[in-house]
């Protein structure tokens, strides 16, 4: 337990710190060049899953934000470090015209189909989330591939945990 | 970023994709053993399909059957004068197959004869079936079908087929998706759609003449039929959200999916008459994966509404809905054997994902295999023996395994991960 929570808070550091990075970074650059950079900087994640995590996935031209939301298995309840990186999200969407597609992931185990209807709880999870901060709702685009695009093709916890996601695509 | 779709179609054109492959890795304590004479065969050019190795085959499939090898074997009868029993007796044969096959203009006529050995008489006399030979398989299918039920009183399904899915996937994002029909052995795979977005989810129609599925070659998902004979493929839905899971009503009026064009993913029936969609469920969990019962009157269905997935039934006269499964956290995509006793599942023990059968009438759950990562059951017209998708050696691979868990076979790719199975019904 212990170690849960020390891993929990570490990570919830980490993000912290790469939220305040991430805004100095937005002083010095913008347009297109800060989408090269975005991934350098950060590589978490933690057995639990939930956690932030560099991915592969696309970054949006405007911001340095992480695009990727973690879930644990069969589950669309957004943990405290995805909540923080979406309110980071809303700040920026929030009057603007932006559209943003969420795509909603799960991991291989189970059913196919059950696995879609839980990746598009997921991005409705996101979704529901930022519209509560203030999001235009018709910005936004709900979409679920279920378990048919994995960001990681592996077996076992250490590509579940990538997999399990929802993706936010500018 | 939008990736445009390329749709290859090929509607029953033979490909040079590489087929599946039996391996047997389990049959019943005592099978029965037959002896598959080599077929009798006088043209100058070698007969292009060996019917009794085709045959035999299918019938150690079953795992109700040992045949001989034909190394074994001290003569080659090919008509009932030249058959004696003692010379089969001898090496514990209880059954022999004798064939032969003529061919007159373009087409082959073949003859069989089953003998009871040690009853010493003949159960099948002179049976004829005839084809064209690209029809050549299909003759030994059927010769397997009428050996099998002759002796086991079930209906062969050695003459259907299966639909299945093919992905490629690599880390880049060159996906490739393929939906593919073959004999029930693997054999003759044929492409029947390639996209380069996910298809899941094929489903026979009850005629075996068309099938419904899932596409996101739309950039999201849609449900789109498609006719067999002539490749003609029509988009049924284009809802916002979920359009998945379809499922042909046994007298094929309808089509059960999933839709959450409502917000929740409840279970829908399509009119494929008059096209009108009827919500079935309403509740705010997830409810999907409709399959129907053999009478029509009710639809299985896997719903979180208590927390975890389990399987439910919906009577759709009544709406009434009842739970079916109890043991373990994660029990998805029901199947309901024709006779309606057994209920096959995706049931998760110990983190481990198998596929299990319920007996509908007691409620007892047994777990039919040892694979991981199991999903997809489909049963066998004839209630055999059932297809699911797992994964070995790190790719997506077919097997299969019978009801009572007695006998197992896997059906390895040689390319590409292979899931999704529907096995077809029987034909006519």
């Amino acid at each position: 337990m212990i170690t849960k929570a020390m891993k929990q808070g570490l990570s919830f550091a980490f993000v912290m710190a790469f939220l305040v990075g991430c805004s100095s970074t937005d002083t010095k650059t913008d347009g297109a060049d800060a989408g090269t950079s975005a991934n350098g900087g950060v590589t978490t994640g933690t057995a639990d899953g939930g956690s932030l995590g560099s991915s592969d996935g696309s970054q949006d031209a405007m911001s340095d934000l992480e695009t990727v939301i973690y879930f644990d298995f069969d589950q669309a309840v957004l943990q405290p470090e995805a909540r923080t990186l979406l309110q980071a999200h809303a700040e920026q969407l929030i009057g603007t015209n932006t559209q943003v597609r969420l795509e909603g992931h799960a991991d291989e185990r189970g059913s196919r189909e059950y696995n879609m209807a839980l990746g598009e709880r997921r991005a409705n999870a996101v979704r529901d989330f930022l519209v509560l901060q203030g999001v235009n709702r018709s910005n936004l685009e709900v979409i679920s591939y279920g378990e048919e695009r994995p960001l990681s093709l592996g077996s076992g916890e250490s590509s579940w945990s990538k997999n399990r996601r929802v993706e936010l695509d500018y | 970023m939008r990736i445009v779709v390329a749709l290859l179609m090929l509607s029953l054109a033979w490909s040079a994709h590489a087929q599946l492959t039996i391996e047997i890795t389990q049959g019943v304590d005592n099978p029965t053993r037959i002896a598959v004479v080599p077929t009798g065969w006088s043209g100058s050019a070698p007969l292009p399909e060996d019917l009794s190795s085709i045959i035999s085959a299918n019938l150690e499939r079953s795992g109700q059957f040992d045949s001989v090898p034909r190394s074994s074997m001290l003569s080659f009868p090919a008509t009932e004068a030249d058959v004696f029993y003692r010379d089969w007796r001898v090496m514990g044969t209880e059954f022999l197959l004798v064939s032969n096959v003529e061919k007159r203009g373009e087409r082959y006529y073949a003859t069989y004869s089953l003998f009871d050995v040690l009853g010493q008489r003949k159960v099948i006399s002179q049976a004829k079936v005839d084809g064209s030979e690209a029809q050549l398989r299909d003759l030994a299918h059927h010769i397997s079908d009428k050996v099998y039920e002759k002796i086991t009183g079930i209906r062969g399904a050695f003459s259907t087929q299966i639909m299945y899915v093919e992905a490629f996937q690599r880390a880049t994002s060159d996906d490739k998706f393929r939906l593919m029909l073959a004999d029930a052995d693997g054999a003759r795979p044929r492409l029947l759609l390639e996209s380069e977005e996910p298809l899941l989810s094929p489903a026979w129609s009850p005629d075996g003449r068309q099938v419904a599925y899932v596409s996101f070659e739309t950039d999201r998902p849609a449900i789109f039929l498609q006719d067999l004979a002539t490749g003609q493929r029509e988009q049924l839905t284009n809802f916002t959200g979920l359009n998945g899971a379809p499922a042909f009503s046994p007298d094929g009026d309808k089509l059960a999916m999933v839709l959450s064009k409502d917000g929740n993913p409840e279970i829908y029936t399509l009119d494929l008459r008059s096209r009108q969609f009827t919500r079935i469920t309403n509740h705010y969990a997830i409810d999907t994966e409709p399959s129907w019962t053999a009478d029509g009157e009710a639809v299985v269905f896997t719903s979180n509404r208590g927390g975890k997935p389990q399987i439910y039934q919906v009577t759709l006269a009544s709406g009434r809905v009842e739970r079916l499964t109890f043991e373990g956290e994660y029990n998805a995509r029901g199947r309901v054997s024709l006779d309606g006793k057994t209920l096959v599942m995706v049931h998760q023990r110990n983190g481990v994902f198998h596929i299990a059968a319920q007996d509908l009438t007691n409620g007892t759950l047994r777990i039919l295999t040892e694979t991981n990562l199991d999903e997809s059951p489909t049963i066998a017209p004839n209630g055999a023996m059932l297809l699911y998708a797992t994964r070995s050696g790190g790719k997506g691979i077919l097997a299969a395994v019978s009801l009572d868990a007695g006998t197992k076979y896997r059906l390895p790719s040689k390319q590409g991960d292979v899931r999704e199975p529907a096995w077809s019904p029987f034909f006519q």
